[in-house]
């Protein structure tokens, strides 16, 4: 076994690349329960892919047959309703996991330099991932599905002098219908999913490269011969790491972070399958009531909203009144998140060390989110644009006040080891 | 940490204040698990229902095999001859026709309780009224201007509205009000479990992948601590 | 770092219950996609047994009816055709059906339930087309034998009752399906005999 192995590794170094990236990896020792998700995010991103294909052996993507396909699966294949179940509420907890990621990277400053590109790929995956949801939306051919996609599809004949057109080069069609069905398909089945997948790869190369950062912000690599020994970590670390840095306060990333982790994913587990098994409409959220009849051009619901996981960028844009500005605000509402570690001019990482300022805006920024998104759920009503107003001044605020404040802060002290 | 959860905690008023109106719907009260309710709902479903509304989605022997039926003897006294049970629960109404009888076709039901709710369809078909001004004679409480007729009125009786929208007992019915409540009830359960017909396996399964996860995590628990005794 | 010696018996027996019992799940895991590739409901009722009435059937007539995708040829055999069977075991590859083409039930002479009625998979065993019956003709294909099944594709020939003769590609006689006569004048294909 040892000879075809180095027989191997000789010709691609599998192993090398192992240790490298997932054995002797130097963690940070004080990862805690908001380092959990990035894992989490790659499990479900697996069970997307699995039950994703396994559904399209019986799915019919057409505009005729695809509603009738979806009730197939769920009632003649066997355990067709499990798969189906799989993939809606791993959709949903795709996103519940992703916010708390990216929150997890607002809070220790995980944008700032050298992460900046880090952050980037990472916005990016959520890019994707939002039109990946939004195009499995449309599949099962419900009416709330037909009519999300209508309104979404619509926004983009704000856009002066070729919104229409382009609408209609988006559908296919001059309403949304089988062609539009298609074209989504295949975008949802093959092409996103691939791109999602290379972009999750350059986004843990990236992570990699610069090394992961921790709830103290502090620096687990030192410059090369700057630590006396006995103060280095006492674990085997790959040397791509040892040559150039001296790494303190890390521990290899197997066993320590693959067991960690493993009771995170069972945990993680038992709450999907509690909704999986007892609640997979998520009271009426996840699988929404009206998508239980087909797609009906001429019988709009009575409440259309997107699925709750657009409603914070869907509210920036219904509570403007102004169709064109409401749908800049909008791609402005996620651009802001893109541009966050050239808003933020400061030096200090971690929340913990930042000033008072800071982590009142980081509150206020989180409590507007969350209201936008619950608003985004809800149908329009003075009061609830009232109070959108409100969360999205404070969500564009964030960026603002922190540009402002973030040059000359008053932080605390960082120390120079982590704390835990 | 502690005032982020406080900050959060204030949004909640607010699901309260937005939220719209909702119907008051009466609760159905049905039990899925009772076999012989929904084998009462399937009948009455074949005598009223079926004529207008399909189950396109449900086969017979599916429906057989759920409730406890024996294949041969659904086959002789639950189908219509000349069909397999095999097949979807269909009728013979032409849609352009019904469409044209009554306003619009006939739903398909199969779905219709996860759509609308047991909850709904139990409070809709004990809350039809007189209204002269309606083509059948009859409207609907939660279901304004609705285009089906009162095909139940010979069991339930007829109701009346007053003026501030309250509805009368029924009267002249061949059941009483209990009787036709259960009635109606039974029927509401059978159209639950045509929705999900796999509903109590799914919940089922639920309680052993949960409890095996329990289990797991006790060890991987125990794995973890023991590794991380290196660290600490 | 801890000064605690390491415990390896204790970390070995957690690694190896924590790996044996996540084994089970992935095994549960793997239930649901493995299991969702069996015939669906749809596939179960399309395959569904066929009801054929036999008793429009003339003697030496045959109708072909279709049962899960597959030709089934349902011959009326007369009295001649019957007793001609025996005569010629000896041209035969599998004059006794030793071979698991058919079930138990016509593990025979005339390898069917009723000697009248010849149940079988039109499709030859070589490579799947439809051979055609020929009735009073068929020495032209095998002498002394007067009726039989010559298949058109590479020339393989079958008897009365669905045995294969030597000499031909086909290595095997004709599939017998399960099937059982419910009353007098039906025979229901799909079904064995007994069965509900």
């Amino acid at each position: 076994m040892n000879s075809f192995m180095a027989w191997i590794e000789k010709r691609l170094p599998f192993m090398d690349a192992m240790n490298k990236h997932a054995i002797q990896y130097p963690a940070p020792k004080n990862f805690n329960f908001w380092y959990v998700f990035g894992v989490l995010a790659t499990v479900i991103l697996v069970n997307q892919i699995l039950t994703g294909v396994w559904l399209t052996m019986n799915y019919e993507p057409s505009g005729e047959g695809a509603f009738a396909s979806i009730e197939y699966i769920m009632r003649d294949v066997d355990y067709g309703w499990l798969l189906r179940y799989m993939h809606s509420t791993g959709a949903s907890a795709f996103f519940i996991v992703i916010y708390l990621h990216m929150f997890r990277g607002v809070i220790y400053g995980s944008y700032q330099k050298p992460r900046e590109l880090l952050w980037i790929f990472g916005m990016l995956i959520y890019l994707v991932l939002m039109a990946e949801a939004f195009m499995g939306y449309l599949l099962p051919w419900g009416n709330m599905s037909y009519w999300g996609a209508q309104v979404i599809i619509s926004l983009f004949g704000a856009i002066p002098v070729i919104g229409e057109e382009l609408t209609i080069w988006i559908k296919g069609d001059y309403v949304i219908s089988g062609a539009t069905l298609n074209r989504f398909f295949a975008l949802h089945v093959i092409a996103l999913p691939l791109v999602l997948v290379i972009l999750v790869f350059l986004h843990i190369l990236a992570l990699h490269e610069v090394g992961s950062n921790n709830p103290d912000g502090t620096n687990i690599k030192k410059p090369k011969g700057s630590m006396k020994p006995e103060e280095l970590s006492k674990f085997t670390f790959h040397e791509q790491y040892t040559k150039k840095y001296d790494i303190v306060d890390a521990i290899p990333f197997h066993p320590y972070y693959t067991v960690k982790d493993l009771v995170a994913i069972v945990i993680f587990l038992i709450l999907f399958s509690w909704v999986m098994f007892f609640a997979p409409e998520g009271g009426g959220y996840f699988l929404e009531a009206p998508n239980f009849t087909p797609a009906n051009g001429l019988k709009t619901p009575e409440h259309i909203a997107p699925v709750w996981y657009f409603g914070p960028f869907y509210t920036v844009l219904r509570v403007i009144p102004e169709k064109l500005i409401g749908m800049i605000a909008m791609f402005a509402a996620i651009g802001m998140l893109f541009a966050l570690p050239w808003f933020d001019r400061g030096v200090v990482r971690s929340f913990r060390y930042r000033s008072k300022i800071h982590l009142f805006n980081l509150t206020q920024f989180a409590v507007c989110f969350v209201a936008l998104g619950v608003l985004g759920t809800m149908p329009a009503s003075d009061l609830a644009n009232l109070a959108g107003r409100i969360a999205t001044f404070g969500y564009f605020g964030f960026f603002v006040a922190l540009w402002i404040y973030s040059k000359n802060e008053r932080t605390k002290p960082v120390p120079e080891r982590v704390t835990g | 940490m502690k005032k982020f959860i406080l900050a959060l905690l204030a949004v909640f008023p607010m699901l309260a204040i937005a939220a719209g109106p909702s119907l008051n719907l009466d609760e159905a009260g049905n039990d899925l698990s009772d076999k012989e309710s929904l084998k009462r709902g399937f009948q009455s479903y074949l005598n009223y229902c079926l004529g207008c509304h399909e189950l396109q989605y449900q086969r017979y022997n599916r429906t057989f095999k759920d409730l406890g039926i024996d294949e041969a003897e659904g086959v002789e006294k639950w189908m219509p001859t000349g069909e397999k049970s095999g097949d979807h629960i269909k009728n013979t109404m032409p849609a352009k026709d019904a469409a044209a009888w009554f306003g619009s076709s006939p739903p398909d039901l199969t779905l219709e309780a996860r759509f609308r709710s047991p909850d709904y369809i139990y409070t809709y078909l004990r809350t039809f009224y007189v209204d002269e001004n309606r083509p059948f004679g009859v409207n609907n409480k939660v279901f304004p201007d609705v285009g089906m007729p009162h095909v139940l009125q010979g069991l339930q009786g007829i109701r009346t509205i007053n003026e501030n929208g309250e509805l009368s007992e029924a009267k002249g019915g061949s059941m009483t009000e209990e009787e036709y409540d259960a009635f109606v009830r039974d029927l509401t359960n059978f159209l639950e479990y045509t929705a999900e017909p796999n509903k109590l396996e799914r919940q089922n399964l639920g309680y052993w992948v949960i409890g095996f996860l329990f289990i797991l995590l006790i060890l991987a628990y125990l794995l973890k601590k023991e590794y991380w005794r290196d660290v600490h | 770092m801890s000064n605690v010696p390491v415990n390896n018996g204790r970390r070995r027996f957690l690694t190896a219950a924590t790996s044996v019992v996540g084994g089970v799940g992935v095994i549960g895991v793997a239930v649901p996609f493995i299991g969702s590739w069996n015939p669906s409901a749809r596939a179960k009722a399309a395959g569904a047994p066929v009801e054929v009435d036999v008793s429009k059937i003339e003697p030496g007539q045959m109708i072909r009816a279709e049962w899960r995708g597959k030709p089934v040829y349902v011959i009326r055999r007369t009295e001649d055709i019957i007793d001609a069977l025996p005569k010629h075991d000896d041209q035969l590859r599998d004059p006794e059906s030793k071979e698991a083409q058919q079930p138990t039930y016509a593990t025979n002479g005339y390898r069917s339930i009723k000697p009248e009625f010849m149940v079988a998979l039109g499709v030859c065993t070589h490579l799947g087309c439809a051979p055609t019956h020929h009735k009073g003709d068929f020495e032209e294909f095998v002498t002394g034998v007067k009726n039989g099944f010559f298949c058109p594709c590479h020339g393989s020939k079958f008897d009365m009752a669905g045995r294969v003769f030597q000499g031909v590609p086909a290595p095997l006689n004709l599939v017998v399906p399960d099937h059982s006569f419910p009353t007098e004048n039906t025979l229901l294909i799909g079904v064995a005999p007994g069965e509900a």
